[in-house]
């Protein structure tokens, strides 16, 4: 088997709100250039421990972390800017997100914040991002109209190009495709597909049936704790533990 | 490319002035009660804090002057009940049946009437009141003059009313859905329901509402001292004229001396008009947070 | 007696009470209106006052409702937005914040010939501004802080969440975030605020009186450390203290003063609800 280089490690990682402990003794390795995936039923810590790979959960007011994570060896807590940290590690939320400007703005929406200003860097990035996004053909002669007007599965899209334009080394998915119908559904697995060659990605979802999919690497996720981790296709055939194969086979949800 | 480290430090500039302003307001209360302090403050060197809440004369400009404002605060105790006693019960039906029984349309437009009748200036309402409301009751009643405290009433009730409206009414509207539903379906009839269940859930928001509406009358200033005629007697009746204690800042500031005893008496008044309305306001939010929850 | 009954006389009882609040309100317009149409004229609104102020027109008075407003505004728009952004999007539920809202409701409260108080004790004398422009728009500033933030903040706070949420992602700071994703969506809202904070001020007399009005000045003021006219304290004493000017001329005064107050505030009213049933999102 190939060693691939470690993205993030989380070590020893709790995240509180308030009194309630929402992830627990978290240890885990992120390879680079992999599809993993993270699955559960609902308050199992999933979302929690995505919205803290990219500093998200610093925005929950009663929130406290513990233990370390670590991208491509620096703390993302003492050793970079969060905004840079943003920057390289870009998220894709459940429901599509578009700001309430036009295509154009909200894909160089990142850019803009940096400090980019040249059009023709601008264009280019919007160009590029798009068509890996898979929304170019569709929307290239309209980028200055609202992006508020596109279709769901389409404003999905656009906000995983808002993503790429900045160059992210990793991509975060939080149940990307649970408001989406099967054909956009199916589009964004395959997009992910394609993308993983450049890009580190973590998927959340609630759908099982993606995560075999979709994932190389699957980790199960229950009540704040991670029961267990390892290839998609072992955890789905011969899973460790007795959690692992009921959440898997519907006996809880 | 704008160097990062120098949009940090706007940032931080911004962001320190971001904190500066949210602690002006405090800073601001803190300043009103201590200049009010440092020209007030004298007036109690020459006459004991009891003498000037409780003295009965008011007598700024004989010799020796008299500072006893139990008079004024009478006129204005006077004036405010009898506001209240008219705009409170009207206020908070107004509220409810612009809350819960006036149709969509026509609610759009009742609560801009009354965001309008907010906002006309008290001066222009005292001048009406003066002019018409006062030669009014002077025949009505049959009195030397018309400018009275039940003069002053009736005009600070149309002063209240919008507040009182106002607040009563989001309170009303903020009661949750459940519990008319839940009303409904025992078989309550609409008024049934507004009445026994929505009102009495809205309580202290449309406790609120009064307290505010009487902080407003309370502070009233022009439109009391157009209408209440402006004597500084103790009052025995509604038909004569009396003085609130704004009346008295406003029209005796201009003949004191700046530094002489009226003038620090004048700024004492307004001390004791700082902690009144900051006592009823501190308690109308709490009440306000109350119904909030 | 049957409930349905009691429900028709309670809604008539109830609709009654609506009736007296909102019809004086059209009865004092159409009585100021009535009686004081007469006297508008070019004359009346742009000339200076002759004869000791029975003739000729309200000009000064004018013009100094418009500079003092205008200045209020300028003092306690910056101020009052970026204590709301403050509120909105800085502070957590701690001790400080708690202190700074209910101050806010103390300022709210505070009533108006106490700011005159103020004014009074601060610009006039321990500043040594002295009656004038200057003073008076900073008392009239500080009066109107509060209708300014809280409007603001009910802008801002209408603004959802997750554009917020969504600029962060993508690698804005905090500031970038307010400045480019919560702010231009708060304008309509914040623009409102102001109107009304004009109407506000301009309707003022008692924090003007002991800070900037006169009653009859000779001519215009020439900078900010002048005194001035100004139409409620106009008002005021033309209906008070000067015998022998003609009714409709105090009835106009009102009138200009009331035109005034109740087109900002119209405009406000409107603007909100435009706003509202043309939000983006």
């Amino acid at each position: 088997m190939v060693e691939q280089s470690v993205k993030f490690s989380v070590r020893s990682f709790h995240v509180h709100y308030g009194h309630y402990n929402a992830l627990r003794d978290l240890n885990l390795d992120i390879r680079a250039n992999e599809i993993f995936t993270v699955i559960g039923p609902a308050n199992s810590g999933k979302t929690t421990f995505l919205n803290s790979l990219n500093r998200l959960i610093d925005l929950v007011p009663a929130s406290r972390c513990s233990g370390e994570i670590k991208l491509d060896g620096i703390d993302i807590r003492h050793g970079m800017e969060v905004e840079a940290l943003r920057r390289k590690v870009g998220i894709v939320f459940a429901l599509p997100l578009p700001l309430p400007i036009s295509i154009f703005e909200n894909v160089v929406y990142g850019l803009r914040m940096q400090g980019i200003r040249e059009q023709r860097r601008l264009d280019e990035a919007v160009e590029r991002s798009l068509t890996e996004a898979y929304l170019w053909e569709e929307v290239k002669d309209r980028l200055s109209t609202p992006a508020m007007n596109l279709s769901g599965g389409q404003q999905q899209r656009l906000c995983m190009a808002r993503i790429l334009a900045g160059q992210p080394d990793v991509l975060l998915f939080d149940e990307p495709t649970s408001g989406l119908d099967p054909i956009s559904t199916a589009r964004i697995e395959e997009t992910m597909l394609i993308l993983k060659d450049k890009y580190t990605i973590v998927l959340v979802t609630n759908n099982v049936a993606q995560a075999a999919r979709v994932g190389e690497r699957t980790a199960f996720f229950l009540m704040g704790e991670m029961i267990e981790v390892s290839e998609t296709s072992k955890i789905f055939t011969t899973p460790a533990d007795k959690r692992t194969s009921d959440y898997i086979t519907g006996k809880f949800g | 490319m704008k160097p990062i480290r120098l949009r940090k430090q706007k940032e931080w500039i911004i962001e320190k002035a971001i904190l500066l302003s949210g602690i002006f307001s405090v800073v601001f209360v803190v300043m009103i009660f201590l200049f009010l302090l440092r020209e007030g403050f004298s007036l109690f060197r020459g006459e004991s804090v009891i003498d000037f809440l409780f003295g009965k004369s008011w007598y700024p400009i004989s010799n020796p002057p008299r500072f006893g404002i139990l008079p004024l605060i009478l006129g204005s105790l006077l004036v405010t009940l009898g506001a209240a006693a008219i705009s409170v019960p009207i206020g908070i039906a107004a509220a409810l049946y612009i809350a819960e029984i006036a149709p969509r349309r026509l609610k759009e437009a009742l609560k801009a009437g009354i965001e309008l009748l907010a906002a006309i200036p008290s001066v222009v309402i005292g001048f009406i009141g003066m002019i018409t409301l006062g030669p009014w009751i002077k025949a009505f009643f049959k009195v030397p003059t018309g400018l009275t405290a039940l003069t002053g009433s009736v005009t600070l009730a149309f002063m209240a009313m919008p507040t009182i409206v106002s607040i009563a009414e989001d309170a009303i509207t903020a009661v949750p859905r459940q519990y008319r539903e839940a009303a409904v379906a025992m078989g309550a009839t609409p008024w049934q329901t507004t009445w026994r269940i929505v009102a009495r859930a809205a309580r202290p928001g449309m406790l609120a509402a009064v307290m505010l509406g009487i902080g407003r009358v309370v502070g009233e200033t022009m439109a009391v001292m157009m209408v209440t005629g402006n004597a500084a007697v103790i009052p025995r009746s509604f038909l004569q004229p009396v003085r609130t204690l704004t009346a008295t800042i406003a029209a005796e500031m201009g003949e004191s001396v700046q530094g002489g005893p009226h003038y620090a008496a004048l700024f004492a008044i307004g001390i004791v008009l700082f902690i009144i309305t900051f006592l009823i306001n501190g308690v109308a939010d709490l009440y306000l947070h109350r119904s909030r929850r | 007696m049957h409930p349905r009954l009691t429900q028709k006389i309670a809604h008539a009882v109830l609709l009654l009470a609506t009736l007296l609040v909102v019809l004086p309100v059209a009865a004092i317009l159409v009585i100021i209106v009535a009686k004081g149409a007469s006297a508008i004229s070019w004359d009346f609104l742009f000339s200076m006052p002759r004869d000791g102020m029975t003739a000729g027109g309200i000009f000064p008075a004018i013009l100094g409702t418009l500079y003092l407003v205008l200045g209020a505004i300028i003092f306690a728009v910056p101020l009052g937005v970026l204590a709301a952004v403050y509120l909105v999007e800085y502070s957590s539920d701690n001790w400080l914040s708690r202190l700074v809202k209910l101050s806010i409701v103390n300022l709210a409260g505070v009533p108006s010939v106490v700011y005159g108080l103020f004014g009074l004790g601060i610009f006039v004398t321990f500043f040594h501004f002295g009656a004038s422009i200057l003073s008076g728009s900073l008392t009239l500033g500080i009066m109107i802080l509060p209708v300014i933030i809280t409007s603001s903040r009910e802008a801002l706070e209408s603004v959802p969440r997750h554009f917020r949420t969504v600029s962060l992602s993508l690698g804005a700071s905090r500031w970038q975030t307010i400045r480019y994703s919560v702010l231009p969506h708060a304008l309509p809202g914040i623009l409102t605020g102001m109107i009304l904070g004009l109407g506000r001020a301009a309707g003022e007399t008692a924090p003007i009186l002991f800070t900037v009005a006169a009653f009859y000045l000779p001519r215009l003021p020439q900078s900010i450390f002048d005194q001035t006219m100004a139409l409620p304290y106009h008002l005021y004493v033309i209906s008070t203290q000067v015998p022998g000017i003609a009714e409709n001329v105090r009835y106009g005064t009102a009138l200009v003063l009331l035109t005034l107050v109740l087109l900002l505030n119209l405009a406000a009213i409107i603007l909100r609800s435009r706003f509202r049933r043309k939000k983006k999102w």
